[in-house]
């Protein structure tokens, strides 16, 4: 392995950026590919699908037998709100390999006793995000229902590149959000990032089935990054009309 | 460690390495390229060796990391890197009920 090679591959594994280690198994010479390169032909596709899928393995292109390592950060999903849908939503989520982080400046609703076993945070996002920044591998859910706790972690989350934003709340509510969100300085293709009502749509009705159907959607959002999203998209809908006044 | 978004930086083989490699140290690192059946650790794991035959990481359940540290100090010498292959039939692939064990191809080759 080159040694270059091995410095830029830590480097971007400590920054939580994918890179693949492409190796030519015939003469053992290697190179770094980060993700949005342009590679070109059959080798290039399976790098795509590679950046998409996190699994390594080995290509034929071009004649050659290429080995692509691929490394991924790991995913996480940050929810602004501690409410009744991050309690199913947390441990869910974590079976799944997307740890949770939960964010609610409200001291009676982030409490370790209704949080076991989850990096809670009783503070503002904006002063959490500040110590954790997010980025392109983190997903977030704001579900508290109040703009003064959401917004910012919206917006921040539209600025990262999340790979996930999704906001709880009615066509209604989300209508007056956009324009909050405008007046912040996101731009109309940023917003149009963010699913509201949030969740698929799969008839959630009680706060774990909408938890189900955030981390679908979360879920569905990961391994579709590269794609064109209007290719394979499941429907979301109003699924939570009912939940806001 | 478990689900942590940042690396294990004491344990991570590829940090372990460069570490070694910024020591002066002559490193191998091995790599699982291809598994069939019941192989322990995925494509993708890295075990790393030095010359003095300190290893990090895995590329089985501990049943072939011998046999590849062998191999990788004479890639260190040699500067040739070696496709390694194992048949992995361990204990373990009997209690989940495949007696046929797994097979893994491990790539060697010299750091720098």
């Amino acid at each position: 392995m080159d040694p270059y090679a091995l410095k830029t591959l830590n480097a971007e594994r400590r920054a939580r950026r994918a890179a693949i280690l492409v190796t030519d198994l015939g003469d053992g010479r290697d190179r770094i590919v980060r993700e949005g390169d342009q590679v070109a032909g059959d080798l290039g596709a399976a790098i795509a699908k590679a950046f998409r899928t996190g699994s390594s393995g080995s290509v034929e292109a071009e004649g050659r037998t290429f080995f692509l390592n691929a490394h991924l950060p790991q995913p996480r999903l940050l929810v602004i709100g501690a409410v009744h849908i991050s309690q199913a939503l947390a441990p869910m989520a974590k079976i799944a390999g997307y740890p949770v982080e939960i964010i609610d400046p409200r001291t009676a609703f982030a409490t370790p006793d209704r949080f076991p076993d989850v990096a809670l945070h009783a503070e503002w996002p904006e002063d959490v995000l500040k110590r954790q920044p997010l980025d392109s591998y983190s997903a977030l859910a704001a579900v508290t229902h109040d703009p003064k706790i959401d917004d910012f972690a919206l917006k921040a989350a539209l600025d990262a590149n999340c790979f996930y934003v999704g906001a709880l709340g009615s066509r209604k509510t989300h209508a007056k959000r956009v324009e909050r969100l405008l007046a912040l300085g996101a731009t109309a293709d940023q917003i149009a990032r963010i699913h509201a009502p949030i969740g698929l749509d799969i008839g959630a009705a009680s706060p774990a089935e909408i938890a189900v159907a955030v981390l679908a959607q979360a879920i569905h959002a990961f391994r579709s990054r590269g794609l064109d999203a209007s290719a394979s998209a499941p429907k979301s809908k109003s699924i939570l009309e009912k939940h806001d006044a | 460690m478990e689900n942590s978004i940042y690396l294990d930086e004491a344990r991570d083989p590829l940090i372990i390495a460069e570490g070694w490699m910024n020591d002066g140290k002559d490193v191998a690192i091995a790599t699982v390229v291809e598994t069939w059946g019941s192989a322990p650790r995925p494509v993708g794991s890295h075990l790393v060796i030095d010359a003095d035959g300190n290893f990090h990481g895995s590329v089985s359940g501990g049943c072939v990391e011998g046999a590849v540290v062998t191999e990788a100090i004479d890639v260190i010498d040699s500067g040739k890197a070696r496709m390694l292959e194992f048949g992995v039939a361990d204990e373990t692939a009997w209690q989940v009920g495949l007696s046929c064990g797994g097979r893994i191809k491990v790539y060697v080759e010299r750091l720098g």
